[in-house]
């Protein structure tokens, strides 16, 4: 639009985010207090000097690094066999024609909507007949290759690849693979970071299908572990500086994540909304 | 750019080293007299194959954690289970169905969840619409402002539901206090059946307005200029050009983004769950916040038949959300319709 936006843009703007951000803050205030003073009133609305001590107290309660250690490694791993396998099929139903391509295409995007809650009682009982439950694997597996994944990079190479390219790698006697790591993973590159962050991002903060799996495990991944922090923290949320402190730990990680790819987390969602 | 690429297939390409196929290559000796055609045989073979091997493992992988447990999931609900018992025992028919169907917890965590959700999905995509179309407005460090409004996408629905539950906390809350100071008595977040909902529908909010700004804005960005140019020319100001360019122009991505919402508002879990401060996890002392999740959840952990019910109740949870998910593409739909005359 042509006229600069006014004040009242950028004041409704500032509250809204003060609005989003307030919460964050508040747990950290709560987090850094002690546990006398989260039920005094007034309550405090500046941090207190007890933040350590409560992470002390969080750390004595779950086992916090051995969590954020499996939650490191189950969305890294999810992260990079989405990317992987996600780009194969996405390349292949932009770009590959093959009998059934288009059936094949819907069958993917009717996936999406299928509620996991479906698949939860046979898997558990699955994955406890084959003595795999409480396992990495087990949690990572329904992030290894996602619908979305396979439909955000089919929509994105659909275009960025010119197809006169892949004939030339064709006449040049390029097998099919090759043809896909010389030119189609070069121009999918921007895709696939956006794709790795986002499942970077969700199965990080996946709560439901690593509490069924992971029930009495001594693995546990960060959600779950603030889970046993709830209940290590009594009846009625008793000891809330230590719940606050717990979940501001947990937190951090990705915040710091969010602090690095911000930027393309915006564009990444941004561009998925147009392309889908 | 294109240059770049197709010279390093040309030299990636080359013809003597096409070696990290995945299909078997010509060996070495049988590199004599039957070298082309069986090259040539192996190209084809390879062209044809490939597609299917790329597109198989995400097939593997749904049919292994998606396909087959959907269909046992359905195959279970129509029989016995006692608990701890190895294998299902008879076939009852509906049982399972009618059982779900007739029980009164079932009944209230439908209610909770039609009332979290209506809650959550229509704020969130009204507010989502006005901040979208306020930072569509040429705003200085547009992209600061669009990072800060998905801030809290990045706080995992756990944590979120331990943060509101201080704020929202029935003794000693900051809500609580809050309303005290201005001379109102505190609210039973927890025991009041609709204020726990509108607790459970501010965190969700919290957590997807932003993600759902963004998206409508990327349709916001996206419409052209020449109607807003045309709009002003008929002397729209910024609010009749909200209503009347932006909004109709948007329509699309408004159905995704309220579908999207409905799948996921229906499936909530991780907030009410986390949100009970009970340790038995039930939803509220008269399950005033068990959402239908949560019932799917603790119905297999019950006594009688834990595995055939909640099998049961999932199909019943799906049906709801195909039907809410048809509902809303078919209202959309007359509603465009309608404009169109």
């Amino acid at each position: 639009m042509t006229r600069r936006p006014g004040f009242l843009v950028y004041g409704l703007l500032a509250a809204f985010l003060a609005g989003s951000a307030f919460p964050l803050y508040w747990s950290f205030v709560i987090g850094s207090v002690t546990r006398q003073r989260t039920v005094q009133t007034p309550l405090p609305l500046v941090p207190g000097g007890h933040f350590l001590e409560n992470a002390g107290k969080v750390f004595d309660r779950i086992d916090f690094w051995s969590a954020l250690a499996n939650s490191v490694i189950i969305s890294g791993v999810s992260a990079l066999s989405v990317v992987l396998f996600c780009t194969l099929a996405g390349y292949a139903f932009a770009k590959l024609r093959f009998r059934g391509s288009n059936a094949l295409l819907v069958v993917v995007i009717i996936t999406m909507a299928v509620p996991p809650q479906l698949a939860l009682i046979p898997l558990l009982r699955q994955f406890s007949n084959l003595g795999l439950t409480g396992t990495h694997f087990a949690v990572a597996l329904p992030w290894l290759v996602t619908a979305f994944g396979v439909f955000f990079m089919r929509q994105y190479l659909v275009d960025a690849i010119p197809d006169e390219l892949l004939e030339a790698a064709r006449v040049d006697g390029c097998s099919m693979i090759r043809t896909f790591w010389t030119v189609a993973v070069p121009a999918a590159r921007p895709a696939m970071a956006i794709l790795a962050l986002f499942t970077f991002m969700q199965a990080w903060t996946d709560f439901m299908w690593p509490l069924v799996i992971l029930q009495g495990s001594d693995v546990q991944t960060l959600q779950t572990a603030l889970d046993q922090l709830k209940i290590a923290s009594g009846q009625g949320y008793s000891d809330m500086a230590l719940l606050q402190a717990g979940t501001i730990l947990a937190t951090v990680p990705l915040l710091l994540l969010f602090i690095a790819t911000g930027r393309q987390l915006v564009s990444g969602i941004m561009q998925g909304a147009v392309k889908g | 750019m294109t240059d770049k690429v197709s010279a390093t297939v040309g030299a990636a390409g080359h013809p003597a080293a096409p070696a990290v196929a995945p299909t078997p290559q010509p060996s070495e000796n049988g590199r004599s007299a039957s070298r082309v055609p069986l090259r040539r045989r192996l190209d084809r073979w390879d062209r044809k194959v490939s597609p299917y091997l790329y597109v198989l493992p995400f097939f593997l992988v749904f049919g292994l954690i998606g396909f087959f447990p959907m269909a046992y999931t359905g195959y279970l609900s129509f029989f016995s289970w006692p608990r701890f018992s190895a294998e299902h025992g008879e076939s009852v028919g509906w049982a399972n169905y009618i059982h779900v169907l007739q029980d009164p917890v079932f009944a209230k965590a439908l209610v909770n969840t039609l009332g979290i959700f209506l809650l959550s999905s229509s704020t969130q995509i009204i507010v989502a619409t006005v901040i979208a179309a306020l930072l569509n407005t040429g705003l200085r460090g547009r992209t600061w402002w669009r990072m800060g409004v998905i801030l809290p996408f990045v706080v995992a629905p756990a944590a979120a539901a331990l943060i509101f539950g201080s704020l929202f906390a029935d003794n000693a809350g900051l809500l609580n206090e809050m309303l005290n100071a201005v001379g109102l008595s505190g609210v039973d977040w927890h025991a009041n059946r609709p204020a726990s909902w509108l607790a459970i529908a501010t965190m969700v909010n919290w957590r997807w307005t932003g993600y759902n700004t963004l998206i409508l804005l990327a349709a916001m960005v996206a419409i052209p200029r020449a109607l807003y140019e045309a709009s002003v020319i008929d002397g729209a100001g910024p609010v009749r050009q909200f209503f009347s360019v932006t909004l109709p122009s948007i329509r699309p991505t408004m159905l995704f983004v309220i579908i999207t919402s409905t799948i996921g508002g229906l499936q909530i879990f991780t907030e009410p769950r986390l949100f009970d401060t009970n340790l038995q996890h039930q939803g509220g002392a008269d399950y005033q916040y068990l959402t239908l999740t949560m019932y799917i959840f603790n119905t297999a952990n019950s006594s009688t038949d834990p595995y055939p019910r909640a099998a049961a109740a999932s199909w019943i949870l799906v049906l709801i959300i195909v039907a809410f998910a048809l509902l809303n593409f078919l209202v959309t739909r007359a509603v465009h319709r309608r404009n169109q005359i």
